[in-house]
């Protein structure tokens, strides 16, 4: 989850501003060219579906006409940013294979439950956005507080992403910040606002192509020098004989026996029951994707084939990090540094590289011209990708959610695709504003990451009781929403306040910042659901006649039991669940 | 998706594929005598991906194909 990956990419913001002594990667003519390539490659496809895209249904829903595979590509590739790969594979480089909880148990669950449970009601429905949903289930004030904080926190992120991204290609490639962030956001501003999310869905599959193409080498290569996994496993022990960085279940039994200071409450609980059910299911950025599927059948499909790829993820984004920690290190040795001990060395004019660079770090030690140039292409792609995910996503909410329902309620439909468009540059626009605001406020990237974080788990509990109980009301929806999200910004400013209560948050005084975020995710969720249910049991129910098509029991799903058994979803979710179960067994 | 006369996304991944692995391919020949100073330079890692690459992108590109009349 890109939160929590570039939460945790602690590179410092400012390490490499004012002048980065040396580049990790040179690129060659080759190299360069692959890249310009691909940025004509993509401003094609956005001028070649521009044709395409005449209604509001072609420019904000892709027509709903999307195949169960391209949708479920672009739903993992929307969530696949550059960001998302460096930060995780420094994660993995930092805190071992426990990591790829985060494409796992932090995934694959909640995955599933959104293709089997939830998509129905998104999809039946027949709602362009998930504000959308609670405005159809709770009433406007649930919409209005669901769609201003995302469209707000969703283009602020997306300079922060930006901005994230502008940094990496100045330490990595010596590019100009600036020349980076204009270069990127305006290449896809036009995409986007030439095809809107039908371009923006058929470059996120290409560029998930790319990532893969990309990235793979980087491990396929480096085990090859381990000596295979066992061979890698077996130098990690014998450069860090004390400390556990290959096991992903064992060492949770409590907060002090792994390098993240977390147990496995605090994964399988806030992790995996809250904030990956919260992301996958309701953030809209990639649930958008999935309605956009051409039936209820390939809707249910795209999260499936969205998971089934999402668990081999960690093979060229952990697999690099563990990498590191066999081949770059020496025994009782990191090579790589925390982003603070980087910044502090800088500042005495001594250069070290810090874990999020293990990713580029890699990628140079294995990859030559022409390679080089797609992994750095990869990287691009994955950027462009989660921005263009932002991007859309804003510009459907803020047109259906924001200005139709509160600005102009009966203009034409042409009238909104023309907003939509001029949405896409205005939040390009907003998100370049907020990555110079980065450039000169580094913290504003720390508060901007906690806050966007705050809507995700409340926005579950609430998304989830008005699908599943159908005595939820509209005040007991706004007040939970409200509350659950109070709660957590006030968990995050208790322990900003005073650091000694993240004991208290995360039930234990060796607890570390991961754990604090995963149990705070866990109470918000909780606070939201005692509300919704306090204020749903004193408060006026709807008849079931005005909930048809939005809660269970109310809504008729239709059968797909005359399919074979090899052509429903709920078969491939149990194939998936199968597997998911096996890797946590062989890498207990 | 499927609309009358529009070209298939698989079709743009095909040619890109192609134009990367004649490019890489290409790129990996020319280092088979002036290898470059990474790890394991002796696999010739360009090369193999190259090929693989250029392989998927005719796939791709042959199968995916605009046709006449759709």
């Amino acid at each position: 989850m890109l939160v929590q990956a570039i939460t945790e990419f602690c590179w410092a913001p400012a390490l490499f501003l004012e002048a980065a002594p040396q580049r990790l990667l040179h690129l060659s003519s080759v190299d360069i060219a692959i890249v310009a390539i691909y940025f004509l490659a993509v401003l094609g496809i956005g001028f070649y579906l521009k044709s395409y895209t005449k209604t509001g249904e072609d420019f904000f829903m892709a027509g709903r006409e999307m195949t169960a595979w391209v949708a479920g590509l672009s739903f993992l590739a929307a969530n696949l940013g550059s960001l998302e790969l460096m930060g995780w594979a420094g994660n993995a480089y930092q805190y071992g294979i426990l990591a790829a909880h985060w494409y796992w148990v932090g995934a694959i669950p909640a995955m599933l439950f959104l293709a089997i449970v939830m998509i129905p009601f998104y999809y039946i429905s027949k709602t362009h956005s998930v504000p959308g949903y609670l405005k159809l289930r709770f009433g406007e004030p649930a919409r209005a507080l669901s769609a201003i904080s995302f469209g707000f926190m969703t283009v602020l992120m997306s300079g922060i992403n930006m901005y994230a991204m502008a940094v990496v290609l100045k330490v990595v490639l010596g590019w100009d910040i600036y020349f980076s962030i204009w270069v990127s956001s305006v290449t896809v501003a036009l995409y986007v606002t030439l095809g809107g999310l039908l371009s923006a869905i058929f470059n996120e599959v290409l560029q998930f192509v790319l990532i893969w193409l990309g990235a793979l080498l980087i491990s396929i290569i480096g085990l090859i020098e381990a000596g295979g996994w066992s061979g890698m496993v077996a130098r990690i022990h014998t450069n860090f004989p004390s400390q556990d960085f290959t096991h992903l279940w064992s060492t949770l039994g409590s907060f002090q026996d792994n390098p993240m200071g977390i147990n496995w409450v605090g994964i399988v609980f806030g992790l995996g029951a809250v904030i990956s059910m919260g992301y996958w299911t309701t953030d809209f950025l990639v649930v958008q994707r999935v309605i956009s599927a051409k039936d209820l059948r390939s809707a249910k499909l795209a999260p499936l084939i969205g998971a089934a790829f999402k668990m081999c993820v960690p093979f060229i984004v952990i697999l690099p990090g563990l990498l590191g920690l066999a081949m770059l290190d020496t025994p009782g040795h990191h090579f790589l540094v925390a982003g603070d001990v980087a910044t502090a060395a800088l500042e005495k004019g001594q250069v070290l590289h810090s874990y999020d660079e293990v990713l580029p770090i890699m990628l140079a030690r294995y990859c030559g011209p022409g390679l080089m140039g797609l992994g750095i292409t990869a990287l691009i792609a994955g950027f462009m990708s989660g921005m263009a995910g932002n991007v859309s996503a804003f510009a459907t909410v803020w047109t259906y959610d924001i200005y139709r329902a509160m600005i102009r309620k009966d203009a034409t439909d042409q009238h909104y695709v023309t907003m939509g468009r001029w949405c896409t540059i205005g939040g390009v626009l907003v998100s370049i504003g907020t990555a110079y605001l980065a450039l000169h406020s580094h913290s504003i990237m720390d508060y901007v990451q906690e806050l966007f974080s705050f809507f995700i788990a409340p926005l579950f509990g609430t998304v989830l009781l008005g699908m599943l109980w159908k005595r939820a009301t509209g005040p007991g929806g706004f007040w939970g929403l409200l509350a659950g999200t109070g709660s957590a910004i006030g968990m995050w400013a208790w322990v900003k306040s005073t650091p000694s209560a993240i004991q208290y948050i995360a039930l234990s005084p060796y607890a570390k910042p991961m754990a604090e975020n995963m149990f705070r995710a866990l109470w918000s969720a909780i606070v939201c659901v005692l509300v919704t249910v306090g204020v749903s049991l004193v408060t006026r129910p709807r008849p079931d006649s005005e909930l048809v098509g939005l809660v269970y029991g109310c809504t008729e799903i239709p059968s797909e039991g005359h399919l074979p058994l090899w052509q429903r979803p709920i078969f491939w979710a149990g194939v998936i669940s199968a597997v998911f179960v096996v890797i946590q067994i062989i890498f207990w | 998706m499927h609309r009358p006369g529009m070209i298939s996304i698989w079709f743009f991944i095909g040619l890109l594929l192609l134009a990367y692995g004649i490019l890489i391919l290409g790129s990996g020949i020319y280092e088979w005598n002036h290898p470059p100073t990474v790890v394991l330079a002796e696999l010739h890692a360009a090369v193999w991906w190259g090929i693989l690459l250029t392989v998927l992108g005719l796939i791709y590109t042959l199968k995916f194909k605009p046709r006449r009349g759709n």
